[in-house]
Formats: structure tokens, sequence, C-alpha cells
């Protein structure tokens, strides 16, 4: 009975709109992490299976706090140490909506949580991947990769994170206003994860996940609003918008990914460019640079060229130079690599990439063995090139990623 | 909960008589005030590791040695035990006092037996 397709739906829409607040919600009352998690995806669980029978709730979010809550009581109950927090929770229930209070002055919730979840106590990169985890809901694997770490690295990560949160007694408190900029720099990577993580979907069919790109934008315009003096959370916005304005020439008719440089430029949103431009302008004003900005510069430069021919590359490995002095991650090593390839030819390129794969950083990223079969495809090293492309696909997590290393893979195969 | 907070700064800072005086009043003041508030378990300041002695026993026995634990700039200068609701108030605690300015504060939860 019921339209199930509908529910099911339901479920799903629920999850993207309410996960982060309905785990919030019990982390407060609960002050118990894993707790707030476990009894979180039992009530999606149960969502699954009743909505379909029973029909969609009036409110979808109140029934699935309502849920979590009684199966954290459950929980509880049988424990020996639930005992206090058991009160406490049934005192919540009293108080109800009561817990409105917000000395951020942030407005929006969902990223109020984010600030929330972002305690300086923890490292910065443990306050991201917690953040992604608990409010996005992302998976362990998947923010595993985003960080380039193996899941298990992450797990461990995780975990520390959430002793160090119940043994030091770090609350999950609404921060102030003036706190606020202490976080700002874990909630903008949390940011920029979630429209990665959209943007080039770590898993499966769907190249761009097109609501977690949105989402993070949205996320990214409220905080430049709100923090109209921090030239990163500027910087990360018009970064943001200068790849989202190119979304629609990313992948082509038959959903095959297609490269900066074969992308229909006329199908760039130059509406969205300029908007990001003039973000990005008033960014540099303020004289403070930092990644964000600089890898908007980037995009920028990419942006204006009329043709991929026409693009600055002298201006963009200066640019890499830079961002590399003040972030010299192993990734933006290739990126550098990859732009000096284009300014001062292949052999300069395969150069840094070289030094990069002998340094053993990024062994495992796809990307590394996809730009090297890249430059050797462009020396005419044809059989390294082969070689390079097997390595990548071995690597490369979703289906169009695949088929574009096949397709180079066979050029380089038939000599062209 | 208890909290040790533990105030590390550089002992061979010269400091003129009279800062010396301002400053042992600012951290006075800050004890009387914890002590008010009534989170105040504990305080010690420590005297210069100079006199800090090292003593270790294994299987061939007593070792007695000289010195602080590492030759760091910066040392363990005293310690407070709070007993404070969670860990913002430990650290709006650790901020209020003078070894926040003048030095480093490590905030450690205490086992709770």
């Amino acid at each position: 009975m019921g339209d199930v397709a509908g529910a099911q739906a339901a479920v799903a829409e629920a999850f993207r709109s309410e996960w982060g607040r309905v785990v919030g919600y019990l982390i407060r009352v609960t002050g118990n992490w894993d707790l707030a998690e476990d009894c979180a995806q039992d009530a999606f669980e149960r969502a699954l299976e009743r909505w379909p029978r029973d029909g969609i709730p009036d409110s979808p979010a109140a029934w699935l706090k309502t849920t979590a809550r009684n199966r954290a009581l459950d929980r509880l109950r049988r424990s020996k140490v639930g005992q206090t927090k058991l009160e406490e929770l049934a005192m919540s229930t009293l108080r109800s909506q009561g817990d409105d209070e917000d000395p951020s002055g942030i407005g929006d919730d969902r990223l109020r949580l984010m600030f929330t979840c972002c305690h300086p106590a923890l490292p910065v990169e443990a306050q991201v991947a917690l953040t992604l985890r608990t409010l996005a809901g992302l998976t362990t694997p998947e923010i595993a990769r985003a960080f380039l770490v193996p899941p298990e690295t992450m797990a461990k990560r995780l975990t520390r994170a959430k002793r160090k949160i119940t043994e030091a007694r770090i609350p999950y408190r609404v921060p102030p206003a003036h706190q606020l900029p202490d976080r700002l720099r874990a909630v903008l990577a949390v940011i920029y994860a979630l429209f990665n993580e959209g943007y080039g979907a770590s898993a499966g069919a769907d190249l761009i996940r097109r609501d977690l790109c949105a989402e993070a934008i949205r996320l990214g315009r409220l905080l430049a609003r709100l923090m109209p003096d921090e030239p990163e959370a500027l910087g990360l916005l018009s970064l943001m918008m200068l790849h989202d304005a190119r979304r629609a020439a990313r992948v082509d008719a038959a959903g095959e990914l297609v490269t900066l440089e074969d992308q229909d430029r006329s199908l760039w949103d130059t509406d969205v460019i300029g908007q990001a431009s003039r973000v990005l302008d008033a960014a540099v004003r303020l004289r403070r640079p930092g990644p964000y900005q600089l890898q908007a510069a980037i995009a920028a430069c990419h942006a204006r060229a009329p043709a991929a021919a026409d693009t600055d590359w002298r201006e963009i490995a200066v640019l890499y130079d830079r961002l590399w002095q003040l972030a010299p991650t192993p990734v933006i090593a290739l990126n550098r690599a990859v732009a000096v390839a284009m300014a001062f030819g292949p052999e300069s390129g395969l150069a840094l990439v070289d030094e990069l794969q002998q340094s053993g950083a990024l062994s495992d990223y796809y990307l590394l063995s996809a730009t090297r079969a890249d430059l050797l495809r462009r020396l005419r090293r044809d059989e390294e090139a082969q070689a390079a492309y097997r390595q990548a696909l071995e690597l490369a997590p979703t289906e169009a990623e695949h088929r574009y290393l096949e397709r180079r893979l066979a050029e380089v195969s038939t000599g062209r | 909960m208890r909290y040790a907070l533990l105030v590390c700064a550089d002992e061979h800072e010269e400091l003129t008589e009279e800062e010396a005086g301002r400053r042992y009043a600012e951290f006075m003041a800050f004890s009387d005030e914890m002590q008010a508030r009534g989170v105040l378990v504990g305080r010690e300041r420590l005297r210069p590791t100079e006199l800090s002695t090292v003593v270790r026993v294994r299987d061939e026995g007593l070792v007695v040695a000289d010195g602080p634990f590492a030759e760091t700039k910066e040392q363990i200068a005293g310690f407070y035990v709070v007993d404070c609701e969670d860990l913002d108030e430990a650290i709006e605690i650790a901020a209020r006092s003078p070894g926040a300015r003048y030095g480093t504060i490590e905030v450690r939860p205490v086992w709770e037996t």
C-alpha cells in the first residue's frame, strides 16, 4: 500500500536535509557522538520501513528526531552508566523547542552546526573529518578519499577525535561570535570538501552530485556574508563558483568526462564567472592572500581564456608557485607540475612529476599516474604512457574517469 | 571534571624587580579569583629546573641525575588543578591566567578515580 518509491524518495530527501540536525540534536542531549550517530542511523532505517507502509509523516524532521531520541533512551536505559543522562534526556523532552538560543549570530542551522562541530581543541583535520561524518553524513571511505589517506587511517583518526571529545569532555555547544574566526579554517575545509565530493563524486556512476555542490555554494555565500572581512571565505566562494560555472561542459551528453582542454567553452556560465571574479576582487583587496584565493585566481585564469590555446599558463605556473609556498601539499605539487608542463613544455613538467612519484607521496592517487601518462603521451613515449594509463585505471574511483582513461589508453596503443 | 593547567614558560626570562612583583600580584589575584569561584582544587609554583633531580630505578638499580626531563626552553613553571564543567570552562579559566599571557598553558584532564 502507498507509494513506495515516493516514500523512499522522501527518506532520501530527509537524509539530505535532516541528517546533520538529527545527529546534532542527539549529541546535544546525550553528549555521546557514537550513540548519536548510531541512533540517527536507526531512525532513518526505521523510516525506510515505516514510511512506505504508514505514509510520510507531516513533519519528517520531527518524526526522525523523536524516533532517534526514543532509540537513544532505549539504549541508555539498558546501559549502566545511562542513569543521569537518562534524566537529562527526559528533561529535554519537556524543554522541547526551548533550545533556540544562538550566541553565534550565524542564523543558518547547518552552518551553525558546522561551527559547533569544529572545536579548536581537536586537530584541524579531525574537525573537518568529524564534521563531514557527523553533519554531512559522508561515509568514512568517502572522507578518507577526500584526505587521500587509507580508510583505516581515517577511521582511527575519527575514533581518536571522539575519544578526546568524551575523555577531555569537549562540549558540543554553539560558539559565541568572537570564537568563530578560530574555527573558520576548518569550516572552510568542510565546505570545500562537500563541494568536491559533489563535483567529482568519489564513488559510483554519478559524476556530479549536484545537490552537494549547490549546498556548499549556499553555505559559502552565507559565510562570505557573515564574515565579509575574511578574504579566504570570499576566496573559497569564488573558487567554488568558478568550478560550478564550468559544470555543464564537464560531462558530455553520453555522461563522459571532458577535460578542461576539450570543454565546449560556450557552455560555461559567463554570469557566474563574472560574479565569481568580483568576489575574488573583493578578497584580493583585503590584502591577505591565502590558498583559496590563489586557487580561485588560477581558476579565473582558465575561465578568462576564450579557447584552451589562449590560456595564460605562465601566469598559472606563477600562481602555483605561490600556492606551493603557502601550502606545500603533494596535490598542489602535482597541479604545479601540470602548469609547468603547459608553460614550459612536457619535459619540465614530467621532471616534477617524477620527483613527486619518487617521494612516495600520492602513490595511490590516480591523477598522479594519469598526469604522468598524459605527459608521456605528449612526449610520444607511447609504451611508458600505456603502462601509466593502466596504473591510473587501477586506481580511478568513478566509472566516467575509467572510460576517459580507457579512451586515452586506446589512443596511445593504436599509435594514433 | 578536573583538569590540570600546566603553565609552561621560559624560565630564564630576565625580569626587573618591579615587573616580577607586578606579575606575582597578578598570579595571586588570579588564584584568589579562582578560589572565590570555587573551581580551584590545588596549585603550586615550581622553583627553577636548576634545582631539579631526576630519579629512575632500572635493573641495574637506582639512577639519580641532575636536571629536568628534557632541556627545552620552556619548562613547567607551575600548575593548577581546577574542577569545572567541561573543557570550554577549563579553557576559559586558563585564558584568564597571567600564565597564558607570559607563557603557554597545557590543559590536561585528570584521571577520575
